[in-house]
């Protein structure tokens, strides 16, 4: 009876002290789901979801307060990939959120342009080079088209360009023919 | 040399080979306009470095190598540049780039040139550097820069191959140029030896060109090299460089390897032909073999300039009434083209006047019954009806877990495909889908990466503003006591 009380009082130790050591050494930092609902959202930072930015709106998915179909940038198959990953379905776009807009860059027309600096806080990935009282101009391949610049201008000299298809970014379209059965 | 080996599957489709090899080559004549386009080879397009209203020389460069996969484009002939804009171009998606256009003086007077008397007092690296810059890239269709294929860093090149299979029908250049020109290429597969240091050299050409065998053999034993001119079977794609090397090795390339992984090297023959013209005569790669074939009255190789029209080139042979368009390369890699107006590029090796008794337009598709004939017949060794199943479904990750890229879009699956599935469609759109996805999901991250800096940014400052502000607040303080004091001492 007492060594069978002292074997497993002993075993429950070692046990105990294993998960202690795993719960410290293997201790993972933030939520990991955080991250994987992060890295399907297409990091525009532009505020459309309403939260600041896409870690937070993660965040708040994460967390079971936000919608999956709040994310125009993310288009439609954002959303399936987040409820492929969530394991819940499919949720179309609609209510309050904006519709998809094809993909497009700022740019400001320089000779409009009166320094003032404004669209450069606005940026939220630092894509706008220039200083205060100096020309502003975009550094299109950073620009991931938020449009947060374009209303903080005062002389609306910002406009979003629609990115046009180049031959280097050309992609195969889906073959589309008649599928018929001989009749 | 061992026993030919095989690869897995491969078809015959009819060869058409002997209309084009009727006449010996002829030189194109010299358009009113050329149109060279700064894209015309694998990797990044060049830098224009003339301007509009210059007067440029034969082989003078026009575009600088801009990007380590890149090469330089040169004027093909003497003349004014009228203008350097958008022009349409030989892509399947009809989308215009960058060109420049060039006016003729007809002078045709060359730029200097500066050939290279003894290719073995200079280093790989030197003379990988002179191909590069003489725009030297794979004549074979694909117009990867030859250079970066030369750079083999530590690897050891056991067997260099000259690919002069030319499997695809219709196409007939590589065996002209070898028939006419055979001294000239093998002078240059010497040079490539030397610049790889290769154990062997072998010399694949498939056995519908018995011409071309003969004049290469005889080439071979004038320059007293130890090559070897091997005859292969003809069976399409034979000329697939994983399957010569196949073929002629017994060696297979591993998925997601390269031919120098294994210790092999492979060149197209005009590839080799223009690095000779290239270091021997000073020549950039300013004209190439074209074959003009298909609905014409007389189907010929033409020696064309790069930039000659396509419209103007295929009229010297006399386009049928009943054509209905234009193919560039061969009817089963090939692309239609958008527009006949387009140029003649370093990777144009044929022009096929297409016609409906020539190529029936496909009855309609049916569904995928699983009969497995296109697995029979893939020289990659996949499962061409479950790649295309993954690729109809979007499903890209399973399409690339069932070796997606080691695709090599012969068209062997949709040809024999019973129920005329436009197969390799699917595979490219998938391909294309995963590299823009690939390219999405890089700028999203360095997006993310810039936010995250941006705020960090912020915050720091804030701090530091605050930080100054408490300092200022302290000096501030400390300075106003400071006088209350001395104005203490001053009513004292």
């Amino acid at each position: 009876m007492l060594s069978a009380l002292l074997v497993m009082a002993a075993i429950a130790i070692v046990l105990g002290a294993v998960l202690g050591f795993a719960a410290i050494k293997f201790r993972t930092e933030g939520n990991p789901l955080v991250d994987k609902i992060d890295a399907i959202l297409p990091q525009t930072q532009c505020g459309q979801c309403s939260y600041p930015g896409c870690k937070p709106y993660a965040t708040a998915i994460a967390a079971g307060e936000a919608d999956i179909n709040r994310c125009p940038p993310g288009g439609e198959e954002g959303i399936r990939k987040l409820a492929d990953m969530l394991g819940v379905d499919f949720k179309p776009f609609g209510g309050d959120t904006n519709a998809p807009k094809p993909k497009s860059v700022a740019f400001i027309d320089e000779s409009t342009c009166i320094g003032c600096t404004l669209c450069i806080q606005a940026c939220p990935v630092d894509a706008i080079s220039g200083a205060a009282k100096q020309m502003h101009t975009i550094i299109a391949a950073e620009c991931t088209g938020c449009e947060l610049c374009v209303a903080p201008c005062p002389v609306d000299c910002i406009s979003m360009v629609v990115i046009e298809e180049k031959i280097t970014s050309w992609k195969w379209k889906y073959p589309v023919y008649s599928l018929t059965t001989p009749a | 040399m061992n026993a030919l080996h095989h690869f897995h599957g491969g078809i015959h489709p009819p060869s058409h080979k002997a209309e084009s090899t009727q006449m010996p080559i002829a030189h194109a004549p010299l358009p009113s306009r050329l149109v060279v386009p700064f894209h015309q080879h694998a990797g990044e397009a060049a830098k224009p470095v003339v301007q509009v209203g210059d007067h440029v020389l034969k082989g003078q460069l026009i575009g600088l190598p801009d990007g380590f996969i890149s090469s330089a484009v040169h004027a093909p002939t003497s003349g004014t540049i009228a203008a350097i804009d958008m022009q349409p171009v030989a892509h399947p998606s009809g989308l215009p780039n960058l060109c420049a256009t060039l006016t003729p003086d007809g002078r045709d007077e060359w730029v200097a040139r500066k050939p290279v008397d003894d290719y073995r007092s200079h280093s790989p690296a030197e003379l990988q550097q002179l191909l590069r810059m003489a725009g030297v890239v794979g004549l074979g269709g694909a117009a990867f820069p030859t250079d970066i294929k030369l750079l083999i860093g530590k690897k050891k090149i056991d067997t260099l191959i000259l690919n002069a299979a030319e499997c695809e029908p219709f196409i007939t250049c590589d065996d002209m140029l070898m028939r006419e020109r055979a001294a000239e290429i093998v002078k240059g597969a010497e040079i490539l030896c030397f610049m790889v240091d290769a154990g062997e050299v072998l010399i694949g050409i498939e056995d519908n060109k018995p011409e071309a065998i003969t004049a290469m053999q005889q080439a071979v034993s004038d320059s007293g090299m130890n090559f070897e001119v091997v005859t292969i079977p003809t069976i399409y794609p034979g000329g697939g460089a994983k399957q010569l090397i196949r073929v002629l090795t017994g060696l297979e390339v591993p998925s997601g390897k390269l031919p120098t992984d294994i210790g092999v090297q492979c060149f197209n023959v005009a590839t080799t032909y223009s690095v000779y013209r290239a270091l021997a005569h000073g020549e950039p790669l300013l004209s190439r073999i074209v074959t003009v074939t298909g609905n014409v009255r007389q189907a010929r190789n033409y020696e064309a300039l790069i930039g000659t029209p396509i419209d103007g080139l295929v009229a010297l042979s006399e386009v049928l009434q009943d054509s209905n368009g234009y193919i560039m390369g061969g009817p089963m890699m090939g692309i239609p083209l958008p527009d006949v107006h387009v140029p003649v590029v370093k990777a144009t090796n044929c022009v096929i006047a297409a016609s409906d008794k020539l190529f029936p337009p496909p009855p309609p598709a049916l569904p995928c019954i699983r009969c497995t004939r296109c697995v029979e017949v893939c020289p990659a060794d996949l499962q061409p009806q479950d790649l295309y199943w993954y690729a109809k479904a979007r499903d890209f990750g399973k399409a690339q877990a069932y070796s997606l890229f080691d695709c090599i879009e012969c068209g062997a699956c949709s040809y024999v495909c019973p129920s005329h599935i436009p197969l390799v469609q699917y595979y490219r759109f998938a391909k294309s889908e995963i590299h823009a996805r690939e390219k999405e999901k890089q700028s999203a991250d360095s997006a993310r990466e810039r936010h995250e800096f941006h705020l960090h940014r912020i915050e720091r400052e804030k701090r530091e503003k605050a930080e100054k502000l408490a300092a200022k607040e302290k000096a501030a303080q400390a300075a106003k006591s400071a006088v209350e004091h001395s104005d203490a001492g001053v009513t004292r």
